[in-house]
């Protein structure tokens, strides 16, 4: 909400909005860089990477396959320790997974406790930090009505379709109530009508609780659909090739928005972006080949 | 009616069996034969005398004893082992030389150390028992699924919590086989730990029978063992479909 009166009124922004521009990134990454230690040699995954995301911005990351993007993600989250540089969450320099932080996994399927039902799944992190069983319930209740889930609180994760699975993955991230939000192509599995509802579910999910996304795909309709911003990395070893504002309505609907002129302005160079950066990375990646 | 339907098939073969066996046994004058009236009768009159708080009882508070300790400390140990690595490293080989020393062989040895009394027989028990939990445990520790374990640790469930929630349960399915596998080492660690040394108990008797030529009684033994044994089946199978329930569903969808 913040966000959005910031960038409507630009010039009549009030001190206490200026102090908002000058205040502590929702995450910051500097200079990070990953190499993966293998017997079969080092794998430089992410070579450079530094970028920000203010409090309450939808970001998405696009890149290739194989660029390091699950990597970047994982470093992000504390659950990768960096080759070289840091990873800051509201300021502080992530060393283990931040409290204020939740993942949605690319596999979601295996994110889900098989053995728990839906609703102890969306639970369990609650009860495991302590939350009081009636603040617990409320949440919990909240998560799954905001994504559509409310009538299977009993079942089992994998007696659902794959999308209601990863409803509940999202359902259990949004009732943890993290600050920054991290999705990793959650809807890379899911058919094209689940995509659709289930990236309008983000965006509103986003909107009502002010925090903090951000969202990686290969899809470059998706990332240009969803972000406010859209941050294009190179192939790997990568780097960020490209950091693109995405100005269209903040109210976005999937046949309009997805219509517009600039929408295909967009994408167009955002395609463009990711085309240039695959043919300019591809000699550079093959020279460190050669070196080893 | 599904019920009964279950019960017909699950006595049904049994019945078919004894009705042959009475068959064939009908006119047998041979004294090593038993015959299904006569060994039920014998059955009656041995085991629902003193003799049940003589022999079966304490037959089966070792077993039990032994059983539930192996199952315990297996899991503990297990638990503990698969998820340190070092450790797993270190205790392989060990674990494999102990795995295969036949339990047996220890009758002697324990009775030396411990002297013949109920604790020796318990060990005994645990000895030969304890390694299926242990080993599965360790295997089903290790095996974990890697995208759960970062969901463990980016929603901070650690520790005591981790353990309860995500690394008990995901191994729950190795640990059952090892608990089934336990389960007749135990009954027959049981048995021969009571034969070797033993003033009570069910393998005592069944050798004391042998040895005054008691041979309907002798039957009569080793038909309550074999009951024991489809008791003990039955109470595992109960528990593993009620523990395993989430697990039998997932891979029926798998398929
Ligand atoms: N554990 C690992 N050990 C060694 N190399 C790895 C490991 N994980 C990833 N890599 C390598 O790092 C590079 C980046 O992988 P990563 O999974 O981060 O890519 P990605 O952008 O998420 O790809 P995708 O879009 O397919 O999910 C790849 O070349 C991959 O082979
Ligand atoms: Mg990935």
């Amino acid at each position: 909400m913040v966000l959005r009166l910031e960038r409507g009124r630009p010039l009549t922004i009030t001190q206490e909005g200026t102090a908002a521009s000058h205040q502590v990134p929702a995450l910051s990454v500097k200079d990070l860089k990953k190499v993966y230690q293998t017997p079969g040699g080092d794998v430089e995954a992410v070579r450079n990477l530094t970028f920000d995301l203010a409090p309450g911005e939808f970001v998405c990351l696009v890149g290739p396959s194989g660029a390091g993007k699950t990597t970047l993600l994982k470093c992000i989250a504390g659950l990768l320790a960096p080759t070289s540089g840091t990873v800051s969450v509201e300021g502080k320099v992530v060393t283990e997974p931040p409290k204020s932080l939740a993942v949605v996994f690319q596999e979601y399927g295996r994110s889900l406790f098989p053995w728990m039902s839906v609703r102890d799944n969306v639970e369990l992190p609650l009860k495991n930090q302590g939350v009081d069983k009636a603040k617990r319930d409320q949440l919990v209740d909240e998560a799954l009505e905001a994504v559509g889930l409310a009538h299977v609180p009993k079942s089992y994760p994998w007696q659902l379709s794959g999308g209601m699975q990863q409803r509940v993955a999202i359902a259990r991230a949004i009732a943890y109530q993290p600050q920054v939000l991290l999705m990793d192509e959650p809807f890379a599995a899911v058919d094209a009508q689940t995509r659709a509802d289930l990236e309008d579910l983000v965006r509103r999910v986003w909107k009502q609780l002010g925090i903090t996304v951000l969202f990686v795909t290969h899809d470059i309709d998706e990332s240009v659909y969803l972000g406010e911003r859209v941050i294009v990395l190179s192939n790997s070893p990568t780097v960020v090739q490209e950091d693109l504002k995405i100005d269209l309505p903040a109210e976005r609907d999937q046949l309009n928005t997805r219509s517009l002129p600039r929408f295909t302005e967009l994408r167009g160079h955002v395609y463009e972006q990711i085309q240039r950066a695959k043919a300019a990375s591809r000699p550079a990646a093959s020279v460190t080949a050669d070196n080893k | 009616m599904r019920f009964l339907k279950q019960i017909a098939y699950f006595v049904g073969l049994p019945i078919a069996l004894i009705l042959l066996w009475w068959v064939l046994t009908i006119d047998s004058t041979n004294f090593f034969v038993p015959k299904p009236g006569q060994l039920a009768e014998t059955f009656v009159e041995v085991w629902f005398s003193e003799r049940f708080f003589v022999d079966v009882l304490p037959s089966i508070s070792r077993l039990l004893t032994g059983l539930v300790l192996s199952i315990v400390l297996g899991i503990l140990f297990g638990i503990i082992i698969g998820s340190v690595r070092i450790l797993r490293q270190l205790s392989e080989p060990v674990l494999e030389f102990f795995r295969a020393i036949p339990p047996p062989v220890l009758v002697p040895l324990l009775m030396l150390i411990i002297g013949i009394n109920d604790q020796m027989k318990v060990m005994v028990i645990i000895f030969g028992a304890i390694w299926p939990v242990l080993l599965n445990t360790v295997e089903g520790v290790r095996a974990v699924d890697e995208v759960l374990s970062d969901t463990c640790r980016v929603y901070r469930i650690s520790g005591f919590a981790r353990f309860r929630y995500f690394v008990l349960r995901s191994a729950s399915p190795q640990i059952m086989t090892g608990v089934r596998q336990s389960i007749s080492i135990a009954l027959i660690l049981m048995v021969i730990s009571e034969m070797f040394a033993s003033s009570s108990g069910l393998g005592f008797a069944i050798v004391q029978f042998q040895r005054t030529f008691a041979v309907p009684q002798m039957w009569s033994g080793i038909l309550l063992l074999g009951l024991m044994g489809v008791s003990l089946s039955l109470i595992f199978q109960f528990t593993e479909k009620r523990v395993l329930r989430w697990y039998y569903g997932l891979r029926e969808v798998d398929r």
